[in-house]
């Protein structure tokens, strides 16, 4: 657990005044409050820091023992004792700190070990109305997007039993109403905002609602026309390939996509690239005949 | 009868210890959507947490409400970007080299 430069995290000098301490906190919450950094994880870290940093250096009592005790925090019984008495003075109080926003807002070790743990109000002395809105990630492989199906997941202890939509984008949030914080005083409970996060598999890449494959042809199917076997998300399909097919080109399999979000019943097409795959290691019969094809073409 | 999806403003402004003034302005601003019923004024609770959030840019950050109205809408570009950049992020794997 390192120690924490509180006064260089707000930018002040150690002597700044409590209504600059107050300004540099506002200017940096500004900067990062997670209002204004949606989605900002970095933004989030960085504000929790200028959070605690204010937490302290704006009450008296907590800037007066982190002054004392500044780096040497971890030693000295005079410290432990101190800790000890005033942990609980100050577990649940609070400072003067901005509420609500997705950020979590745990204290650091440091904060912990120094004052017991954080409790926080918010600058106008009033108790919160809503519980945090809590975000998480859902991975899923491509195949999990097939069908609607239920899923159990566990967020913070609770099991919560959710619907995934068949079709559901890489990237999509959806909003579980209530399972984020608890509420305060009887408040409502925050939302949990849980993105889901799909992969491509080895053999397919998604665009919307297509599915997009290559696949290895041979020569000779390329040239006078065959059959090829292709393993689709559902299953495998035999697939006529055109005499004269050329390198690169495509077919689309109608149907055989992902279903479209909310619309079960329809589903996106499978595109294929053919790729074919030229002979190597020719005999010298074959050689012949490749000649004499060649000869033929004017 | 009571909606239950509405929610006084007046008890809002109690909770929150805010002025109604804001709630009027916010509403001036189009910044926040509240309903009139028999000349009482309601707070949909679905605007709730738009709401909160309203009251932390101008009580704790200090800006004022056109700096909150411009922010609002660069807000909303952000997030529009974002969704975007996703769409963007997943067209681009198609591409990309395994």
């Amino acid at each position: 657990m390192d120690f924490i430069d509180y006064y260089k995290v707000l930018g002040v000098d150690k002597n700044a005044k409590p209504e600059d301490i107050k300004k540099a906190y506002r200017k940096a919450a500004r900067k990062l409050h997670p209002d204004l950094n949606p989605n900002d994880k970095e933004a989030h870290k960085k504000f929790q820091q200028v959070n605690e940093a204010n937490e302290v250096l704006s009450d008296v009592e907590k800037r007066k023992k982190y002054d004392k005790y500044g780096k040497d925090w971890q030693h000295g019984e005079a410290y432990d004792k101190a800790r000890q008495e005033q942990s609980r003075a100050y577990a649940g109080g609070g400072g003067q700190s901005f509420s609500g926003g997705n950020e979590e807002d745990d204290f650091s070790d440091f904060f912990s070990s120094m004052f017991g743990g954080g409790g926080k109000s918010s600058s106008r002395g009033q108790s919160k109305f809503r519980g945090q809105d809590y975000n998480a990630e859902l991975h899923l492989a491509l195949s999990d997007i097939l069908k609607s199906h239920q899923q159990t997941l566990t967020v913070n202890g609770k099991n919560v039993r959710i619907t995934i939509p068949a079709g559901v984008e890489n990237g999509q949030k959806i909003k579980l109403k209530d399972y984020g914080s608890p509420g305060v005083n009887g408040g409502p409970n925050g939302d949990l905002y849980l993105t889901f996060v799909i992969k491509d598999n080895h053999h397919f890449k998604r665009l919307g609602n297509d599915l997009y494959m290559n696949k290895d042809i041979e020569l000779y199917d390329a040239v006078l026309g065959g059959d090829v076997t292709i393993d689709t998300l559902t299953g495998k399909l035999k697939v006529k390939i055109k005499p004269e097919t050329q390198n690169g080109s495509k077919i689309k399999l109608k149907g055989k996509g992902v279903p479209v979000y909310k619309k079960e019943e329809e589903f996106g097409d499978l595109i294929i690239t053919w790729n074919i795959k030229i002979p190597v290691n020719l005999t010298e019969k074959e050689i012949e005949l490749f000649t004499q094809l060649k000869d033929l073409r004017p | 009868m009571p909606n239950e999806n509405l929610i006084d403003a007046q008890i809002c402004c109690t909770h929150y210890n805010i002025e109604y003034s804001f709630i009027d302005s916010l509403q001036q601003y189009g910044l926040l959507q509240i309903s009139t019923i028999k000349e009482e004024r309601f707070i949909p609770s679905n605007e709730l947490q738009k709401l909160e959030k309203l009251i932390r840019l101008h009580y704790d950050m200090d800006i004022n409400l056109e700096g909150i109205e411009a922010i609002s809408y660069l807000l909303d570009k952000v997030e529009n970007m974002q969704s975007e950049m996703i769409q963007m992020r997943n067209r681009l794997r198609l591409y990309e080299e395994e």
